[in-house]
């Protein structure tokens, strides 16, 4: 990769500095991110991820620590020069009324238009650019009070790629689309990342998506410590359970995601190879029984075939024609007989 | 994209002329009645009228309206202002206190110093009346002095409570000397509290004119970060945009015209807030690009219409200036909400 490196950090304090002190967030934090690079920052709640970015961002003074942009020292680097490196999406409001979707993010050509704000060919052609990017063109003439909540994120999200900055920070864009929304916007993220060569990091809270699409992931620990390494090799040596789970909560390494504690220890023996096996074993995993591996005893057995569920217990063999009523049938059993 | 620039150079256009209109119907009408081709003719330096008219219509009518239609102007674009720094919709030019420390100052002059004995001109004319501008523009600029000191050490929202704070306390301190203040200086503390266009003569002008202009240049020239504080101040950070410099010199902007107007006129209430309200609705759009000339325009406008309607054309009375914009400004402001359904898509 000889893409050059956007931003470092050595050594780096985060917090807030207040009358009576500071509040060190987390501490000797070392990091650099460069360009055509998608990376998710993970980490519980309070772990300091939007005071890390707004760091990184230069929009708030690093309490320690060396904090370069292209080898310039960050706090050297001049209001408009730094928008011209740096974009950002943060988790507050946007404006609501009387703007439209075009003027919103037109306002993210601010560091190169002149005093009064005019806008040259240039310009335009670029807000275009930037709102085809994200797939906006049919909200662009709408008023952004009347958006949903994920084609505001859309417009957030091209007005920070108006501003053609090489380095874009996003604070929790996904949280609150539904999930093929989100997905849409991690893919986009990613190709634009990968595509117009972006250093491009992304905090959000869904491990999944991270899993699915990050090329590194940055682990904030409660403790203030980052760890920085692919998703795989976080989701193999065990760090994600070691950040994440808690004592009602399991990380699976198997399925690389969190399950609540099996509540009971019934066992089902689970035959058949279609996809709806896939999801009977998630439905049994859901109400709280474990599958078989071997011939052990267990509370029932299920032979699962394309729109057949056979089940045997005690002998007896029951069917069902739907996952539904196999459902409503494991529910209605007393199981603790 | 091409319709909407027409558009608005429709609005524009209309709100000019409808501006114009009442310019020439207020110096038309009044005590006395002139018809449009006298007022004209003398305006435009042709001496044909008598000499009283001539001197009711340069030296009374015309510093009047054009009073009306500055102090307007400084007032809409100092609401617009406020509303944007503090992104919120109840802002007024007054937010940081200038027109309470204003009546401070002539609170000072008219109820403590007056009695001891300084004699102030009955009906406060000539020297007397400079006496009183410069007492509330010297107690608009102290409060401003000191808001603007405070409002370096903390976020935007403190200063709007601040200005909130300073306000109540100057009221408060206005009150005690209302209490021990004799009835006929209290009329006349009561009377500058009603607000007149007609107290700017010829000579006074020089300075009223000249600052109103200068506010409104100062404040153009932030269009662009104002725009950007639109997204609130972290987003207006991340695209450069310098917000404690930007925040300072609007706000000293703000201040410096509502701080004329009330020095000169008094306390003008409501075209502040009425003027951006109307002006985002009637436009529909928040770009200060198009805001601070339409705000500029619908001001001037209402508050000549207002002066207008209180020099009571007719009738042989001339009724209190704060009462008129009240009566003009809060019936505009809820058509104006009622008609758009509600405040998120209307600020």
């Amino acid at each position: 990769m000889g893409a050059q490196v956007k931003i470092t950090a050595k050594q780096l304090s985060i917090g807030y500095q207040h009358s009576a002190g500071e509040t060190i967030v987390a501490s000797g934090l070392d990091c650099s991110l460069r360009g055509g690079e998608f990376v998710c920052l993970l980490g519980p709640n309070g772990a300091g991820k939007s005071t890390l970015i707004r760091t990184l961002a230069g929009m708030q003074k690093p309490l320690a620590g060396e904090l370069r942009l292209s080898g310039k020292v960050m706090r050297d680097i001049a209001p408009r020069e730094r928008a011209r490196a740096v974009s950002v999406v943060l988790t507050e409001a946007m404006p609501s009324g009387m703007m439209d979707a075009y003027s919103l993010v037109s306002l993210g050509r601010h560091p190169y238009s002149g005093w009064f704000g005019g806008l040259t060919g240039q310009d335009r052609e670029r807000i275009d650019w930037s709102i085809d990017a994200v797939g906006a063109r049919p909200l662009a003439n709408r008023q952004v009070s009347e958006l949903s909540d994920g084609e505001r994120q859309k417009i957030s999200i091209a007005r920070a790629l108006a501003q053609e900055a090489k380095l874009m920070l996003l604070d929790e864009p996904t949280a609150y689309l539904d999930l093929p929304r989100r997905v849409e916007l991690m893919s986009i993220l990613r190709n634009l990342a990968h595509q117009e060569n972006l250093a491009l990091l992304l905090s959000t809270h869904d491990l999944d998506l991270a899993l699915r699409f990050a090329d590194r992931v940055w682990l904030m620990t409660p403790e203030g410590n980052l760890l920085q390494a692919a998703p795989e090799a976080l989701a193999l040596n065990g760090k994600f359970a070691e950040v994440f789970a808690t004592e009602n909560l399991d990380w699976d390494v198997s399925t690389g995601s969190f399950r609540a504690h099996p509540m009971a220890c019934l066992k089902v023996r689970l035959e058949g190879q279609c996809i709806e096996r896939v999801w009977t074993q998630r439905a049994l995993e859901r109400l709280g029984f474990g599958i078989s591996e071997d011939d052990g005893k267990v509370a029932f057995s299920l032979k699962v075939n394309k729109n057949s569920w056979e089940v045997e217990r005690f002998g007896l063999n029951q069917n069902f024609e739907n996952i539904e009523s196999l459902i409503e049938w494991i529910r209605s059993v007393d199981w603790q007989e | 994209m091409k319709s909407a620039t027409s558009q608005r150079l429709g609005g524009f256009t209309l709100i000019a002329v409808a501006t114009f209109t009442m310019f020439l119907l207020s110096i038309c009408l009044g005590s006395v009645n002139f018809s449009l081709s006298e007022v004209l003719q003398t305006l435009l330096g042709h001496g044909d009228a008598n000499a009283v008219h001539r001197q009711i219509i340069l030296d009374f009518r015309l510093p009047q309206v054009l009073t009306a239609l500055l102090s307007g102007a400084a007032l809409g674009t100092a609401g617009l202002l406020m509303q944007t720094v503090f992104r919120n919709p109840l802002a007024d030019p007054f937010v940081l206190g200038v027109n309470s420390g204003a009546s401070l100052g002539v609170a000072i002059v008219l109820l403590a110093i007056g009695p001891i004995g300084l004699s102030l001109t009955d009906g406060l004319a000539g020297s007397g009346q400079m006496l009183l501008i410069f007492a509330s523009s010297g107690g608009a600029a102290a409060t401003l002095f000191i808001v603007l000191l405070l409002s370096r050490r903390v976020d935007i929202m403190s200063v709007l409570i601040i200005g909130l704070m300073i306000s109540y306390t100057i009221g408060a301190l206005v009150s005690i000397l209302m209490f021990f203040s004799m009835a006929e200086r209290l009329q006349s503390f009561i009377n500058w509290s009603f607000g007149d266009y007609g107290n700017v003569s010829w000579s006074q002008m020089r300075y009223f004119g000249p600052a109103i202009l200068c506010g409104i240049v100062l404040s153009s020239l932030f269009m662009k970060p104002l725009d950007a504080l639109l997204l609130g101040e972290r987003y207006a950070e991340s695209l450069g945009t310098r917000t404690k410099q930007v925040r300072f010199f609007v706000l000293l902007g703000a201040s410096l015209l509502a701080g004329t107007v009330t020095g000169f006129c008094g306390p003008i209430g409501f075209l502040g807030i009425a003027a951006p309200h109307l002006s985002r609705y009637l436009f529909q759009t928040n770009n200060h690009q198009v805001l601070i000339p339409a705000s500029i325009l619908v001001g001037a406008f209402l508050s000549v219409s207002a002066d207008f309607v209180a020099r009571g054309p007719g009738l042989d009375v001339v009724l209190p200036l704060n009462a008129i914009t009240a009566l003009i400004g809060a019936p505009v402001i809820i058509a104006a909400l009622v008609k758009q359904g509600k405040m998120k898509r209307l600020f």
